[in-house]
């Protein structure tokens, strides 16, 4: 059969069309001209246009997480391409699927320093699941449509394309989707049999079992997040979620015992550390949630559901570990339990309960409320109180303790409603995230909870949500501080606040309108309901700037180089439980 | 479940696309993973299917090892990747060139050759190239040898192994 020619950046907006992308974010350049021209001459595809390249891939971050599709980026070359590594890097570490397309230089002149050339596919090749350098038009449509289903099978990830402009000018044949397959990568998504049969079989065994579930979950679709719930309430299990999980079984679950990790609850903690079984579903045994690795659930046998196999036996040895994919595997799992007439041992799972509940009496999550000065954790609360009524609510982070909070305070119902950067902890993801988040879902309330430090690194984007008209609430807890940071100096580093003021900082209600947003500010407990209610009764960009405790910190904490069963649970343990030198280098 | 600490060599085999970049993935895998590398061979071996084997001689934890394996499956281009020190007998190959310079040794410097079964590939009035095949280990006791009789430079290829028997990989 004959192809269709024409020209590769036609040959790119084809494929875009027929991969069903309706949104695209970018920014044009020289290299990338030819796209922007064939973009201009069509009405399918929305462009999206951000103020820096970095927004780019956070914003199509934001949109992949809130929709379940991939997120579409297009840039030119050199500085393009530079600035868009790392949300590459972000989405690498998160699995999210992310095709970006970056203008290089025509073939002829890469590899002699031409304007705005630079290595993007060296440069890249560290943070993407797999990159591609186009030197011919007859290869872009083929490789475009493999870029797709490498972004999106298996562990998804990002995927770069980089495209020499005389490859877009060039003519080359338009080969449909249908027609690519590619011939190596083909990840294994049914998972073996005869291991998910022991793996139930030492579920049912189990006396004090634990489910472990991350962003996995999440990234399998909506179905998998239904089928653990179902598999919750069938063995009557307890369940903790990573900071990428939150979502997947609703916070309101009684057998949910909130996140676990370094700043996770006493009770997920201590039961991961005192379980006898771990299923860990789609989840990666990270160093922020293991804690000391010698330490970590020494009397749990663990069982190990993963689309990556480089994932099982990482950091932690598991007893079974099974390859595919959480929906694929859970079905399956449920299958067996039933087939089998599986029941958990109820006096034993009555007894860890109680174990549990005792754990939750400690009220870890507590702090001191007061009247003159508004609690950051108070504040995530009120603004959770107020929102949960609706089922449209999407929250977004930046990095540190503000997002610590949103995720200890926040409770999130259902899948797909949190976006954080959990894996590469990306300061300025929240707000071109929340973007591409109200852009994939116009009517929704939208909410960006950052802290006045990380807001700043990509502030720019303000612009690009005021030219789109997304009425994103950006809801502040400032603190004048790098949060996060200075906790670490006063627990580590003797209080010596190094580099962590942020002084000068710009007044968020003047720079709201400066963006053509609304500014709010609250400085007192007394004001916070108000200002909060108001955030969302306007149908405009707003941004709440929260005047919080500078000196709160996050708790509680499994202080570096600790572990699960060592919990700080508040400022009175920090003399008690001073950091080991092993853990002084951890990060 | 804990994991032995000592450090074993494995020597494994990869298929991939013989594509643009493939071998930096590879090498940049380790490098940015911390992986050991003691040896790596590449070359087409399947043209007609733009197939090459890459043989990587590596040493870990058998945990390591694990994931130095997964990590190389998940890379896109990677067709198969065989554990040949695992998965039964293997025959691992690897060629030298060796340059011995000056007068004194020459005499004994061949009748080292000899019994090493390495061939004269150059020779002048005051030097030879001798070129031996062998594993490593061998290569390694001959250019010992040739230390005291003038060695002066030596260029290996690394190793390339293969598995015994009638099945292909």
């Amino acid at each position: 059969m004959a192809y269709e020619e024409m020209t590769g950046a036609k040959i790119l907006v084809q494929a875009l069309i027929d991969q069903g992308i309706t949104d695209v974010f970018g920014y044009p350049g020289g290299a990338i001209l030819p796209v922007y021209d064939e973009l201009f001459q069509q009405n399918q595809i929305r462009h999206v246009l951000v103020r820096q390249e970095g927004g780019a891939v956070h914003g199509a971050e934001g949109y992949a997480r809130s929709t379940g599709k991939v997120g579409v980026v297009i840039v030119t070359s050199g500085p393009g391409s530079t600035n868009a590594v790392t949300g590459l890097a972000d989405a690498l570490m998160d699995s999210i699927p992310i095709v970006c397309f970056c203008g290089q230089v025509p073939t002829h002149l890469i590899g002699n320093d031409a304007f705005q050339e630079c290595d993007t596919t060296g440069i890249t090749r560290p943070c993407t699941k797999h990159n591609y350098l186009v030197k011919s038009t007859k290869d872009l449509a083929r490789t475009i449509h493999e870029a797709f289903y490498v972004a999106r099978s298996g562990r998804p990830g990002p995927v770069l394309i980089d495209l020499p402009k005389d490859v877009s000018l060039g003519l080359g044949p338009y080969i449909p989707p249908a027609d690519v397959v590619h011939k190596t990568y083909q990840p294994r998504v049914e998972g073996d049999r005869a291991l998910i049969e022991q793996a139930v079989a030492m579920m049912a065994e189990a006396k004090r079992p634990i489910f472990y579930c991350g962003g996995g979950v999440i990234n399998s679709g909506p179905r998998a997040s239904e089928l653990l719930t179902q598999f919750v309430n069938m063995t009557g299990f307890p369940v903790t979620l990573t900071l990428m999980g939150l979502g997947a079984v609703p916070a309101s679950h009684p057998q949910f015992l909130g996140m676990l990790g370094m700043h996770g609850t006493y009770e997920a903690n201590l039961a991961m550390h005192g379980s006898d079984l771990i299923i860990a579903i789609g989840s990666r045994f990270d160093d922020r949630v293991t804690g000391r690795l010698n330490a970590f659930a020494p009397n749990a046998k663990k069982i190990h559901i993963d689309v990556d196999p480089s994932s099982i036996n990482k950091n932690v040895l598991v007893d079974i570990g099974i390859v595919g994919d959480v929906t694929r595997v859970l079905e399956a799992m449920i299958e067996v339990w039933k087939a089998r007439g599986y029941k958990a041992d109820a006096a034993a799972l009555a007894d860890w309960r109680r174990q549990i509940e005792e754990w939750k009496g400690r009220n870890c999550l507590a702090y001191r409320h007061s009247d003159e000065i508004i609690k950051p954790q108070h504040a995530i609360k009120r603004l959770y109180e107020l929102t949960k009524h609706r089922e449209d609510v999407f929250i977004t982070t930046e990095v540190g303790q503000h997002q610590m909070w949103a995720a200890q305070f926040y409770g999130f119902e259902k899948p797909n409603h949190w976006m954080t950067s959990g894996g590469l902890g990306t300061m300025g993801y929240g707000l071109p995230a929340a973007m591409g988040v109200q852009l994939a879902h116009p009517d929704a309330l939208v909410i960006d909870i950052a802290g006045e430090a990380s807001i700043m690194m990509n502030i720019q984007e303000m612009s690009t949500i005021n030219q789109y008209r997304l009425p994103v609430k950006v809801f502040i807890l400032n603190n004048e501080y790098m949060g996060m940071v200075r906790q670490w100096q006063e627990l580590l580093h003797g209080g010596r606040y190094s580099q962590s003021y942020m002084s000068s900082l710009p007044d968020f209600v003047k720079l709201a309108d400066a963006f053509g947003a609304v500014g709010l500010r609250a400085e007192k407990p007394s004001e916070l309901d108000d200002v909060i209610k108001e955030m969302i009764s306007i149908d405009r960009t707003v941004i709440a700037d929260i005047r919080v405790d500078k000196a709160e910190n996050c708790f509680p904490m499994i202080p570096s180089g600790a572990a699960h069963n060592e919990m700080l649970l508040g400022p009175q343990d920090k003399a008690e439980q001073p950091i080991s030198e092993e853990g002084m280098v951890l990060v | 479940m804990s994991a032995p600490n000592n450090n074993q060599r494995h020597t494994i085999a990869v298929l991939v696309d013989n594509e643009p970049g493939v071998l930096a993935r590879v090498v940049g895998l380790f490098s940015g993973r911390g992986y050991n590398i003691e040896s790596l061979t590449v070359a087409e071996t399947k043209p007609e299917a733009g197939v090459s084997r890459i043989t990587i001689v590596t040493s870990g934890t058998i945990q390591i090892i694990e994931q130095i394996k997964n990590q190389l499956r998940r890379l896109v281009p990677v067709h198969t990747v065989s554990d040949l020190t695992i998965e039964g007998a293997h025959v691992e190959r690897e060629l030298a060139l060796v340059k011995v310079s000056g007068t004194a040794g020459r005499v004994e410097s061949l009748r080292i050759a000899d019994i090493f079964r390495a061939r004269v590939v150059d020779s002048t009035n005051e030097s030879f190239v001798f070129e031996i095949v062998g594993r490593p280990d061998k290569l390694e006791a001959f250019i010992k040898l040739m230390k005291p009789l003038g060695l002066v430079d030596v260029a290996r290829t690394g190793v390339v192994a293969i598995a015994r028997g009638p099945q292909a990989l």
